[in-house]
């Protein structure tokens, strides 16, 4: 199958490596050479990663895996392709543009799947002609390494597209779990409130954040703290979402806690600039 | 030889403070480094010695010490 992948940042590269991975022949865009160029690389150091701790594994070569993948800024290479995972930036006037004119690109069998963890599947629908045929997968990060996506059924998506994309799913090694189209989805709605109620936990001074995750941890065996998840996926991110979950429910239990908005300000996002809840320099 | 294990010794102590190293400790087990250094440590290689490691050699026990890393560059810099 060729699957089109639309977004080559963190997220679409991810997807793309796990394809070409998986047998499947890409077409990745973005707006620009240079973040092509970019991805190029970052998948290319992502296979060899992956190479070094399964160096026995019968892949094909390195070169040969990133051969399967066309990198191009031209969504008009998307007319061949049977499926799309688009991974745009999650504000709205950017995805609406998108659906409008693969719409018209894409052939009429195409299924679109957009990777969004805030976004409305059944609004992203309604900009195209095949409301049916669209659906939102929720992969998560780092996508080649996470067996389960959430898989979001629209208001009028069909079994059979649900049915391709699990089988898509499948041959990536991933399990798609269906859940229903409401904002937050599940995994979204409430992983947010609890990094939220955390926040408050610190801003009260009810716990330090090293205690406030161990307890996760140590007493409900999770991996990560919610402070510590936070900071892995960026503080300023966790605020666009909870300020979207807040924007479409109008319910006050989903208001950011102050202190997230004070470091935010102050530049504190987390892992990716050094420094969040925890110090990463 | 000795002189590609001493700019190795080099680089491996801008991220293993306070502890010297010996050629043949294996960084990885010893809990130094995460596999995640691994690629940088591959780019590292590449730069500094001027040889491409190619997909076989993607092995972290051509990684795994001082001495291995030092095996790796001299094997790769020898003229097929």
């Amino acid at each position: 199958m060729q699957v089109g992948v639309i977004g080559a940042g963190v997220m679409g590269t991810g997807v793309a490596q796990n394809l070409v991975q998986t047998n499947h022949e890409v077409i990745l865009i973005d707006t620009t050479t240079a973040i092509l160029d970019q991805a190029r690389s970052t998948i290319r150091q992502a296979l060899r990663l992956q190479r070094m701790l399964e160096p026995k594994s019968d892949q094909p070569g390195i070169d040969d895996l990133l051969g399967r993948i066309t990198f191009t800024t031209e969504l008009a290479a998307l007319s061949t392709v049977d499926f799309v995972i688009e991974n745009a930036p999650e504000k709205w006037p950017i995805k609406e543009a998108i659906y409008r004119e693969i719409d018209l690109i894409c052939s009429a069998h195409c299924v679109f799947a957009a990777n969004t963890s805030a976004i409305s599947i059944t609004r992203i629908a309604s900009q195209t002609k095949r409301p049916a045929q669209v659906l939102g997968i929720h992969f998560m990060n780092p996508v080649p390494m996470k067996p389960v996506a959430e898989v979001i059924r629209g208001f009028h998506t069909s079994e059979e597209t649900l049915g391709i994309a699990k089988k898509l799913l499948g041959a990536m090694g991933k399990e798609g779990i269906v859940v229903n189209d409401m904002p937050g989805f599940v995994s979204n709605r409430v992983l947010m409130l609890t990094i939220n109620e955390a926040i408050y936990l610190v801003q009260d001074q009810v716990a330090p954040p090293e205690d406030i995750d161990k307890i996760f941890k140590s007493c409900f065996g999770h991996k990560m703290g919610p402070l510590e998840t936070a900071d892995l996926i960026g503080l300023d991110t966790i605020l666009y979402s909870i300020d979207v979950l807040y924007e479409s429910y109008n319910d006050s239990k989903y208001r950011p806690c102050p202190l997230l908005k004070k470091m935010v300000d102050a530049g504190l996002h987390g892992r990716k600039n050094g420094r969040g809840f925890y110090s990463y320099a | 030889m000795e002189t590609n294990k001493s700019k190795i010794r080099q680089f491996l102590s801008r991220f293993i403070h306070n502890h010297e190293i010996n050629d043949d400790e294996d960084i990885f087990a010893a809990g130094f480094v995460n596999s995640l250094f691994a690629m940088q440590l591959v780019m590292f290689v590449e730069q500094e010695f001027g040889i491409t490691v190619e997909d076989n050699d993607l092995d972290l026990d051509n990684f795994r010490s001082i001495s291995a890393i030092a095996h790796l560059i001299e094997r790769k810099s020898v003229p097929a």
